[in-house]
């Protein structure tokens, strides 16, 4: 399971908690997060800038 | 350090740091000038407190005789701030929970205000001309708690977003929230965007485009999200329909506590606080565009796409609202934290005066036109023109 880092505010999706809010189950995959999401919390960053969180 | 030793204020903790970090004990000065914030939500009572004392009932209009007459000839009076705290202490600045409690204490004082407005209007002796006096004085603090909704929405904590909706209640734009930090942050500078006003655009052409827009656009926000979920928009979930769901209560308990005589007031407070809002959002990206790269996408939000403004007067009232750049560069930013920054436009007064501006397009125009204009090296095709503009435009040229 991977994370991936909002570089703007440092939000982080991890693929194991997914984010249900945003309608993304619980092990969603990045993959499956359309490219045109927007970081839930600072809207600045869409998904595809979003980097791998280590 | 522990926990349990942290230090509780800004100010302690840059006196603390000083060895290390800082040349010198840095205090913050505008600490207590945010609590003057808190003059706003009181002007029913400031209102109520003048006509009492001098018995002339032109004064129920104070709220928009201050917004817009007294606060304006204050930014020129006070004069401008550019300092900025030293980044050193940014992360602490916005760790003291001082600062969030001078946002937190307008909502209180907002709702106070709003049930004496309702008593007055139902048991104190006022005439249709002082009622509806008293309606455009409250919807000042409807009009700026929407601001104050906007400080606490963009926070993460679930709970200072549920108080944002609750500022949001008293005028009914609790979409405002979800528009803003899901569409706006996204769409700024952008043709795109319905809160983004375009060169040549008037206020009033702007306004039903923005009001009706960034509806549209919350709705189909909360839409797809909910459809994720494969839920239809019709549910409690719906953020929208839970903070519109407020406002009808909130409506409810007055006119049923205090009769039927106060619900055309609370429309009219309702429409003139949102009003008042756009007319911020009219003058915050006037005529700034983002480029398109190559890739098709639009370049990253940069200082230069909205107007700042660095009058002291406006930005202690708005919470820093004018240090518009840095607040789209950094929408989590605290309002105390926020920075000038000089690669950004600056608006030639505060936002109290440039809203009277607006108002008067002519004017808005003859100030403003020439500083866009300025701003891309007359280059207008870098410019967010609108669309009726642009053919007035080609056709003077053609005639040329």
């Amino acid at each position: 399971m991977s994370r991936f880092r909002c570089p703007v505010c440092g939000y982080v999706y991890d693929e194991q908690d997914g984010n249900p809010r945003e309608g993304f189950a619980r092990g969603t995959p990045w993959s499956e997060v359309p490219d045109e999401w927007a970081c839930p919390d600072c809207g600045v960053r869409d998904k595809v800038d979003f980097e791998p969180d280590a | 350090m522990s926990a349990s030793a942290a230090p509780e204020t800004a100010e302690q903790i840059a006196i603390e740091h000083s060895e290390d970090e800082l040349p010198t004990a840095w205090r913050d000065p505008k600490r207590y000038a945010w609590l003057l914030g808190l003059i706003v939500p009181t002007l029913p009572f400031i209102t109520w407190g003048l006509v009492r004392a001098t018995g002339a009932g032109i004064l129920w209009y104070y709220g928009p005789l201050l917004v817009f007459g007294i606060f304006p000839l204050l930014d020129l009076m006070v004069g401008m701030d550019a300092r900025n705290p030293p980044d050193s202490v940014i992360r602490w600045l916005e760790q003291d929970r001082y600062y969030r409690w001078c946002t937190y204490l307008y909502l209180p004082i907002q709702y106070a205000g709003l049930v004496l407005a309702c008593w007055l209007w139902s048991h104190g002796h006022l005439s249709r001309f002082e009622g509806v006096g008293l309606a455009l004085t409250v919807s000042m603090v409807s009009g700026i708690a929407i601001n104050t909704a906007h400080e606490l929405g963009h926070k993460r904590a679930r709970s200072e977003r549920w108080l944002s909706r609750v500022a949001l209640a008293q005028s009914g734009y609790g979409h405002f929230f979800i528009e803003h930090n899901r569409g706006h942050h996204v769409r700024v500078a952008t043709p795109e965007d319905p809160a983004s006003a375009r060169l040549g655009e008037g206020f009033y052409a702007f306004l039903p485009r923005t009001v009706l827009g960034s509806l549209r656009s919350a709705w189909e926000l909360e839409r797809v999200r909910l459809g994720r979920q494969s839920s239809s928009p019709w549910t409690y979930r719906n953020d929208i329909l839970t903070a519109w769901a407020m406002t009808a209560v909130l409506y409810a308990v007055l006119v049923a506590t205090f009769g039927i005589v106060v619900l055309p007031y609370l429309l009219i407070q309702s429409v003139l606080g949102f009003c008042l809002l756009e007319a911020v959002n009219y003058l915050e990206h006037y005529g700034l565009l983002r480029q398109r790269r190559e890739d098709g996408r639009y370049e990253r939000t940069r200082p230069e796409h909205s107007w700042n403004s660095n009058s002291a007067a406006s930005n202690v009232l708005l919470y820093h609202l004018q240090r518009h750049s840095d607040h789209h560069a950094n929408p989590i930013r605290r309002y105390q934290a926020l920075r000038h920054v000089s690669e950004a436009p600056q608006l030639p007064t505060g936002y109290a005066g440039m809203i009277v501006l607006a108002v008067v397009p002519p004017l808005w125009r003859r100030v403003m036109d020439p500083r866009v204009l300025a701003h891309y090296d007359g280059d207008l095709r870098r410019a967010n023109v609108s669309p009726r503009a642009r053919r007035r435009l080609a056709r003077g040229a053609a005639a040329r």
